[in-house]
């Protein structure tokens, strides 16, 4: 019973899909203040769900119908996941199992993967492309993030999530440390590419593919994506604040998730899109590179 | 022997897409993200503005022909008065040409900083473009002071301008180009020193010299390959002879030269314009209209460097109110055809800020109605919204200190 309560109410579904239409709500107000615009009303994420939920689903034709409309439900179901894992964490350490984290990094692969399922079953050519840009970039980030993960792990010396956190409780968070903070640069950038913001974005380039993978979907899958990708914006952020400096607090651990979420959306609208190539060089070389540095620190002890 | 059908992925870009303002289909046959042929399909947008002007007398043609655009909406009345005029043997006063030349290089200033903003889109920089255009809104304001429109000015007609700029109202131009300046120089900064904007720009699908002028490009397009051309100085009209600037040029002809030199004429069009405003003081005010009553039969060409390069206009009269030929040729006519040699070199990322860097002349010319859904009647008419429109203007001068 209480796993349920924990997947579909808190901190699962329920709780991550709020803070999710908060984030999103916070990215879009922000965004527009930096823009000189007026930015949208609090309840624009829930007023634009729930049109979509309203609308028509088209299914195109020549394709595999389970496919295509199973695939942002993969999507959805593993982010919710995460949520459950990282916050419990956070706010009750015990309650984690041995090898959580790596759990964790396995989970968060699968919204992106489902945007590609789903991209491939769309028979689109935009879509088809969307996809694959989608599948050369986790290929570029996925190293650098795995190391600055194995940054966090060296430092806390655990591969399970309440590990990690009761020891920053009790010695000084991973994000003090020189190693800690390379690590911390290179996942902010990793996770920037997870969440397909600018400068990459390159998935759903809307002036080059008009949103890629997502052209075909329509109404209610199209509805869970967006809801995956909001809720995305949630747990990537404070899966950061639990990896690099979590608190005992939960109000505490929330702020710090709106200031790494700000980073985000700041990075966001001060960058142009870089082109795929650029961005699997960015990560192979600078990104590797600094989060190897940030793996070698860790190791001799900064 | 039957033949094998190539299969070959297609990108579509339009007719409808977020990269583009106005109808056009571009076709992008791609291998992967590598461009290798590009289809262009032009002509969603005709709406036979030449048979239209061939219907209306002269006086009208010259605000027929400025709704060709709604961006560069100034110059094809700047190129068409140019042509009646060589018709007619036409020499209007001084300031007259001033004036001219101040609503042209206005134009221009607000043509590329909207450029300036699109470009910063294309590459989904979308703060450059909120930024930009935010900068662009005095100089509309000015637009909208001195002649009472935003857009569509109507100032040209044949033998001078239907308003003048009155010696007062010059220091709140001068004010107006003082504030503009710190902003280009800001984009400037931003624009050239960002080094993903240069990762984005630098070296990707250049148009080289020989290429431009085997399309016979025109504008900005043809000046960022270092083809040193340009109407104003090359064939001097209104008062572009009269005052001191300089043509921009560029060598490479990539997408980050288009950008450079767009951004530095318009340092050269406040240059301008600060020329022709102190030229304007020393005019004796209200000599601007020659009040033109008959065109002789002839014929006459007029040039005008429109923010997009050289538009070109044709006329023929018989000697009634009429034109019996009028032949307008856009700067996009001709620079639009060099995508197929440019979006070639790069990935469908570097085609949409290829195809972008053209600067596409677009046209808006709907008017709109407000009809009340239950009733099926109008709510606002035109005369409704030309009185919308005068009220704006009035709580603008009302804002900006002026008391009519």
């Amino acid at each position: 019973m209480s796993t349920f309560f924990d997947y579909l109410i808190f901190p699962g579904f329920l709780f991550s899909a709020v803070f999710g239409m908060l984030a999103v709500y916070i990215d879009r107000k922000v965004s527009a203040r930096v823009q000189w615009r007026k930015g949208p009303p609090l309840l624009q994420p829930v007023y634009d769900f729930v049109k979509l939920l309203g609308k028509e689903i088209s299914v195109p034709e020549q394709t595999s119908v389970f496919t295509f409309l199973s695939a942002p439900v993969f999507g959805l179901a593993a982010i919710t996941l995460v949520s459950v894992i990282v916050w419990n964490a956070m706010l009750v350490p015990g309650k984690t199992f041995i090898g959580d984290l790596i759990v964790v990094i396995y989970l968060l692969a699968i919204p992106s993967i489902a945007v590609i399922i789903g991209g491939f079953a769309s028979n689109n050519p935009i879509a088809s492309i969307g996809a694959s840009r989608e599948m050369k970039l986790i290929l570029s980030y996925e190293i650098p993030f795995i190391l600055s993960i194995l940054t966090v792990i060296i430092k806390t010396g655990s591969i399970r999530m309440g590990d990690i956190v009761t020891y920053q409780l009790a010695n000084p968070a991973v994000i003090t440390s020189a190693s800690g903070i390379i690590a911390f640069i290179v996942a902010i950038l990793c996770i920037q590419a997870k969440l397909c913001l600018t400068p990459f974005d390159i998935p759903e380039a809307e002036q080059e593919i008009i949103a890629g993978p997502a052209v075909e979907y329509s109404g209610t899958p199209l509805a869970i994506f967006k809801l995956t990708k909001w809720i995305m914006l949630f747990v990537l952020p404070s899966f950061l604040v639990a990896l690099f400096m979590p608190s005992a607090d939960f109000l505490y651990n929330l702020l710090k998730f709106a200031g790494v979420l700000v980073i985000i959306i700041l990075i966001k609208n001060t960058n142009p899109r870089l082109r795929i190539d650029q961005a699997v060089k960015f990560f192979w070389t600078y990104g590797a590179g600094l989060s190897l540095i940030a793996v070698i620190l860790a190791l001799i002890g900064l | 022997m039957e033949e094998e059908k190539k299969k070959q992925t297609v990108i579509p870009i339009g007719p409808y897409h977020p990269l583009q303002e106005e109808p056009e289909f571009f076709k992008l046959f791609v291998n992967g993200e590598k461009v290798e042929k590009l289809d262009i399909e032009i002509g969603y947008n005709h709406r036979g503005i030449e048979k239209i002007s061939e219907s209306k007398h002269f006086d009208q043609v010259a605000f027929t022909v400025e709704r060709i655009c709604g961006i560069c909406s100034t110059s094809h009345p700047f190129a068409y008065v140019n042509a009646v005029e060589d018709l007619a043997g036409i020499e209007v006063t001084d300031r007259t040409k001033y004036i001219r030349s101040i609503v042209g290089e206005l134009e221009r200033l607000h043509s590329h900083l909207l450029w300036l903003g699109l470009a910063g889109h294309f590459i989904g920089y979308n703060t450059v473009w909120m930024w930009v255009w935010k900068a662009r809104e005095p100089l509309l304001d000015v637009m909208e002071y001195i002649t009472g429109n935003r857009q569509h000015y109507s100032m040209f007609k044949i033998g001078g301008v239907r308003l003048d700029i009155l010696n007062e109202d010059i220091p709140r131009m001068e004010k107006m180009l003082d504030g503009l300046l710190p902003y280009i120089d800001l984009f400037k900064g931003a624009v050239m020193d960002d080094p993903v904007i240069q990762a984005r720009a630098k070296g990707i699908c250049p148009l080289t010299k020989k290429e431009a002028i085997d399309f016979c490009a025109v504008g900005p397009l043809a000046r960022a390959s270092g083809v040193d051309i340009d109407i104003r100085r090359d064939n001097p009209y209104a008062a572009y002879g009269m005052v001191d600037w300089k043509v921009i040029t560029a060598v490479n002809g990539d997408i980050f030269d288009k950008i450079v030199v767009r951004v530095l004429e318009m340092y050269e069009s406040v240059k301008i314009i600060r020329g022709c405003l102190n030229g304007l003081k020393k005019e004796p005010e209200g000599n601007f209209d020659l009040k033109i009553k008959n065109i002789p039969a002839g014929e006459g060409i007029g040039r005008h460097e429109a923010p997009r390069g050289e538009v070109f206009h044709f006329v023929r009269s018989d000697g009634s109110n009429r034109p019996v030929r009028h032949k307008i040729r856009a700067p996009s006519y001709v620079n639009v055809p060099t995508n197929e040699i440019t979006a070639i070199k790069g990935t469908i990322s570097d085609a949409a800020i290829t195809l972008g860097a053209v600067d596409p002349c677009y046209c808006c010319t709907e008017r709109c109605v407000v009809i009340d859904k239950n009733t099926n009647k109008k709510i606002l008419g035109g005369s409704d919204l030309i009185k919308l429109s005068q009220e704006k203007t009035r709580e603008l001068k009302k804002k900006m200190g002026i008391t009519e």
